[in-house]
């Protein structure tokens, strides 16, 4: 068993596993019991066990019905707490498993994929322990000699099992790789479809579709005659191995030495021992798929417990009104990272000052930014804010006094006002309203099919670059901080849309110290002075009026 | 095969399956055989018992010894046989399937296409995946349960007639009325558990994409626990989906247990020997048990309906129109004429706005503006992807449109499949040589890539292949680009995640370099502008400015306030 599996067993609580240990032995009594009553009534031509016979199924179906729900529930349980435990990892990279589509596909679709390992696997382990076990016993009672020959048939079913697989691991390893590549042809012809029509080579892809798709095919049923075997094996050695109580059973109630009653139970009960085992090695190759999203899951949480959590801060709060900020010496690193995002860099920001911050591209300009709003720790060098450490101030109290427009601020599955007053729930429709209008936003919600109850949809999908800035400066415009960062809010605008944001932008930066990313010319002409960052240092200082010239 | 057909517009899938019907004929008759050898044993062991305590002579027993031993043995092997044969049959059908549902979306014209429809042609390669399924673990196990049902409905009936309608109705209600509530409940719960889970999704994307924002707004909590809330709510649906599942297994064993029970009893009533009572009711128990699987396959058929109904829809879609386009246009470069060119987009977005614009034979045009200014847009009318809502579109005083279009290029959707670098260069012009293959390879900066990659031109890249670079893969999708050499060549950001030097270098380059082909070039970067005919600002889908770049920076306006952002950033 890998580490993984052990794992998730271990997810599960120790009193469903107690419960769920019980119920097996129920069932194994129930299977004798129901045995035994089917075979008085059919030896004895009797209709009287036919009764008792009903109430033992009944019983069988009750046990499997609870043995379900609380696998089921237990499913759900550990589900639920990989799931919280995923949402609050925070940190998704911008691509791969760690990206944030790819955490919500484990979040969902992923996880599912565990339900066959709890629903089935774990409840046929136990069955598989304490079944065959309580079977053999009663087996034991009836004919010794039958017992003995599926006591030692029984265990060739996981040593042949294990074999089996041992030997066919090694084969599909080694398939694998082409079969993962001649089965991804068809995917990767269908996502670039638009380059082999731009090219003119669709239709002779559609000959080597198939071609492909027929290797796919041989080279699968190459693999499957391996690793169908061990299912064939297991077959073969639960048949033979009733046939082999079966025949002497007969042999010996044709001599006279064993009733008709004995003979019946002893065939009835014989497949029961080896129904549990031979259904554990099915339930283990279905719940494969899960496993792997588990450990796609495991690790995910692993490395979350390594990094440092970003933000548990002092507790001091400074009076509020527009701040002075300064940066002394600022050095950032990201984790895995040689280079530092920034080094050395020392700025003043006076007092109700706006500074633009401009540059090229990797140059740091978003890291200052992250580190005045406290998501990135300095590796060295202060923050200070009207003197104060940002490392001792209270953090939750810092970023309230923060307004905060990101270069791709995040729209929330809510409406357009709860998207506005993301800051202040509490927020009345009117100070909602006032934002809007501030930022320029009032017109086009206006537009909207139920203005500001209109409920953007996944990622404010349905609204333009320039809305969803503007929809991000009214959020920054309620939230009413005196400090305001920008990072970029206009990279992606068409002229008009540039226009309408730096117009909103001089409204929410009025009597407040601001620094804003900025490339246009028209947001920085916002500024009261440019700095220019280069491979993460200052490089330079522009006065206002050398760039509007 | 009834399942299949049950399946609505599944016509035209079932025309993929047909040319292999025979092998999934073998492959249920195995599949059922196997489950009558189940039967067989069972009733053979149980008559072998039964017989022998009324003490008969040896020989009359022995058939049934060597019937108990030749099932065990069969049963295991074709049951062996049964999984090889179907799956080799369903791939069979896979593979044909492909084939077919390639060639429809290949012919289908790509009117209107925006981005998302990259999301809907992967889904379908996962629906046609289904259909594998539902060959598999429906049709299959269906197959095989009827014939055992049956089967068992005869060995009852031969040795005690009055068993035979109870073991009849009881195989019904396993295999009918069980497998039909089964879908209905279970589909309901599943449709509960997808809409939360569609919930939760949503959600999780507001806290893991949104978590800065979250933070600096003191709003993390708040959506942290509206996520955690539908985590709870899939929760308690997954619980609900569980409890269904339980009460099917459940009900499956009492229908089982009830059966064989009544079973006994009827063959009691009528006064039935030891012999036959007791082949009967196990019979009875061994039948159902083989029926119980359909419970599970209409489950999956509910599942799998609506991937085979898509499957479908694409597949009898009408045929296209005309021939592919073939592989090798005609040569040497024509003009390009767009007349008051309007793109509506079927949500009510412009594109383009009434464009003009004249590119002569061997001209070279940048076009220039904001993201979202139409810039793609433009490129895709003059390549014929994307279709204009007016005016029109000439290729050297022709309309556009036509099959054989003379226009290539590097589209944003430009995709490197999972081949050799050679392979997806040799795709643009597949009987090119060595040397053309090398001049476009120098003049894309891809030669550099390609001396550094471990097997050089024989490297696999893309999906499952080495992972290239952003600008690694800008330039083999540029020298397939220019290999191709059309006679219209349009490039959208073909110097995109290239250093600023190298990007400008390489701009300068398709701009200046001599003959070949007419240009279209979109660029976010313009100090290489100067080597362009004409540079063309496009905003809102309009043509704001044009004229060469030093005309344009002599007077103020949109080029002017982009060239300044760029001396900024530089």
């Amino acid at each position: 068993m890998k580490g993984v599996e052990r794992r998730l067993l271990g997810c599960v609580p120790r009193w469903v596993t107690v419960v769920l240990g019980v119920l097996a032995a129920g069932q194994g009594v129930l299977v004798v019991v129901q045995a035994e009553l089917l075979v008085r009534a059919v030896a004895g031509l009797d209709a009287g066990p036919l009764p008792w016979l009903a109430g033992a199924v009944a019983g069988r179906a009750a046990l499997a019905w609870v043995v379900t729900v609380v696998a089921g529930r237990a499913a759900a349980r550990v589900k639920r707490g990989l799931r919280e435990g995923l949402l609050a990892v925070p940190g998704a990279g911008p691509s791969g498993a760690g990206s944030p589509g790819g955490r919500v596909t484990l979040l969902t679709r992923g996880l599912d994929a565990v339900d066959p390992f709890f629903t089935g696997y774990v409840p046929q382990l136990l069955a598989a322990c304490v079944v065959p076990v309580v079977v053999l016993a009663r087996l034991v009672s009836v004919d010794w000699a039958s017992a003995v020959v599926v006591a030692v048939t029984v265990p060739l079913v996981p040593v042949f099992g294990a074999l089996v697989g041992m030997r066919t691991a090694a084969v599909t390893v080694r398939q694998w790789e082409s079969l993962r590549r001649l089965g991804g042809h068809f995917r990767d012809v269908v996502a670039g479809l638009s380059t082999l029509r731009a090219f003119g080579r669709a239709e002779h892809q559609s000959g080597v579709v198939r071609r492909l798709a027929d290797g796919h095919r041989r080279a699968s049923v190459r693999a499957l005659r391996v690793a169908f075997l061990s299912s064939l094996v297991l077959e073969l050695v639960c048949a033979l191995s009733v046939a082999l109580v079966a025949v002497p059973v007969g042999l010996r109630l044709l001599e006279g030495r064993m009733a008709l009653s004995a003979g019946l139970l002893v065939l009835v009960l014989t497949p029961e021992v080896y129904l549990p085992l031979r259904a554990l090695g099915q339930r283990f190759h279905a719940s494969a798929e899960g496993v792997a999203a588990a450990e796609e899951a495991f690790a995910v949480l692993d490395t979350s417990a390594g990094s440092p959590v970003v933000g548990s801060a002092g507790g001091r709060v400074v009076a509020g009104g527009a701040p002075e900020i300064v940066l002394r010496d600022v050095t950032v690193r990201y984790p895995g990272s040689r280079e530092a995002a920034l080094s050395g860099v020392s700025l003043r920001v006076a007092a109700g000052e706006r500074v633009a911050v401009a540059g090229p591209s990797g140059a740091g300009k978003s890291t200052l930014l992250l580190v005045l709003a406290g998501l990135v720790r300095p590796e060295s060098g202060r923050v200070l804010v009207d003197g104060v450490d940002l490392a001792d101030l209270d953090l939750e109290a810092w970023r309230a006094r923060l307004g905060w427009v990101p270069q791709r601020p995040h729209l929330f599955a809510a409406s357009v006002a709860d998207n506005i007053r993301l800051g202040d729930p509490g927020a009345g429709d009117a100070r909602v309203v006032e934002a809007a209008r501030a930022a320029g936003a009032a017109e086009f919600v206006a537009g909207l099919p139920e203005g500001y109850a209109t409920v953007l949809g996944e990622g404010g999908a349905g609204l333009s670059a320039g809305q969803r800035q503007r929809v991000a400066v009214a959020r920054a415009y309620l939230a009413g901080g005196d400090v305001m960062l920008l990072d970029e809010p206009t990279a992606r605008l068409d002229l008009r849309s540039e226009r309408l944001l730096v117009d909103a932008a001089v409204r929410l930066l009025e009597g407040r110290t601001a620094v804003l990313v900025a490339h246009r010319t028209a947001l920085l002409g916002v500024a009261d002075r440019v700095v220019r960052l280069e491979g993460g240092r200052v490089a330079g200082e522009v006065a206002r009026g050398e760039v509007a010239a | 095969m009834k399942g299949l057909r049950g399946v609505d517009g599944s016509g035209a899938v079932w025309g993929a399956v047909r040319p292999h019907a025979v092998r999934l004929v073998g492959a249920c008759a195995a599949g059922a055989a196997a489950e009558l050898c189940g039967l067989g044993l069972i009733a053979a062991a149980a008559w072998l018992v039964a017989r022998a305590a009324q003490r008969p002579e040896l020989a009359a027993l022995s058939l049934a010894i060597v019937a108990v031993r030749g099932f065990a043995l069969a049963k295991g092997s074709l049951r062996y046989v049964e999984r090889l044969a179907g799956h080799d049959a369903a791939l069979r059908a896979l593979a044909e399937l492909r084939g077919r549902v390639f060639d429809a979306l290949a012919a289908a014209r790509p009117e209107g296409r925006r981005v998302r429809d990259g999301d809907a042609l992967t889904r379908m390669v996962s629906d046609v995946d289904a259909v594998q399924d539902l060959l598999l673990r429906c049709v299959l196990p269906a197959v095989a349960a009827a014939v055992c049902a049956a089967a068992g409905v005869v060995v009852c009936g031969v040795l005690v007639p009055a068993a035979a309608p109870v073991l009849a109705a009881g195989l019904l209600l396993a295999g009918a009325v069980l497998p039909w509530a089964a879908a209905v409940a279970g589909g309901r719960a599943a449709a509960r558990a997808a809409a939360e889970r569609e919930v939760l999704a949503v959600r999780a994307l507001d806290v893991l994409e949104g978590a800065a924002d979250l933070a600096v707004f003191g709003a993390a909590g708040r959506f942290a626990a509206r996520a955690g809330d539908a985590a709870a709510g899939l929760e308690r649906a997954e619980r609900s989906a569980a409890g269904v599942s339980a009460m099917v297994a459940a009900a499956g064993l009492v229908v089982q247990g009830v059966t064989a029970a009544a079973v006994v009893w009827a063959g009691l009533g009528a006064g039935a020997g030891e012999v036959g009572v007791a082949v009967s009711a196990l019979t009875a128990l061994v039948a159902v048990e083989a029926v119980l699987p359909v419970a599970s396959a209409a489950q999956r058929l509910a599942e799998v309906r609506p991937a085979v109904r898509r499957v479908g829809a694409v597949l009898a879609a009408p045929p296209p129109p005309g021939p592919l386009p073939s592989a090798s246009p005609p040569s040497g470069p024509l003009e390009v004429e767009l007349r008051g060119v309007g793109v509506r987009y079927d949500g009510g977005g412009v594109g383009l706005d009434g464009v003009d614009l004249r590119v002569r034979r061997g001209g070279r045009v940048a076009v220039v503006g904001a993201s979202g200014a139409g810039k793609s847009t433009l490129l895709g009318v003059v390549a014929g992807r994307v279709p204009v809502s007016s005016g029109s579109v000439l290729l050297g005083g022709c309309a556009a449109g036509g099959a054989r279009s003379p226009v290539r290029g590097l589209m944003q959707d430009a995709y490197v499949f999972a081949a050799t670098v050679r392979e997806n260069l040799l795709l643009a012009r597949p009987d090119a040589g060595g040397a053309r293959l090398r001049d476009a390879a120098a003049r894309a900066r891809f030669t550099e890539v390609v001396d550094a990659l471990p097997d050089g031109w024989d490297t696999v890249v893309g999906a499952g292949g080495r992972g290239l670079s952003g600008g690694q893969r800008q330039r083999l999708l540029l020298a397939r680009a220019l290999l191709a050499d059309p006679p219209v060549l349009v490039l959208d950001e073909p110097a995109e995640a290239l250093d600023p030097v190298a990007a400008d270098a390489v701009t300068r380059d398709l701009l200046e370099s001599p003959g070949g082909a007419t240009v279209l070039l979109v660029t976010h970067r313009l100090a290489a502008l100067d080597a362009a005919d004409e540079v063309v600002v496009l905003d809102g889908g309009r043509v704001v400015q044009r004229g060469r770049h030093d005309e344009l920076l002599a007077v103020p306006g949109a080029y002017r306030d982009l060239w300044e952002a760029e001396l900024l950033a530089a």
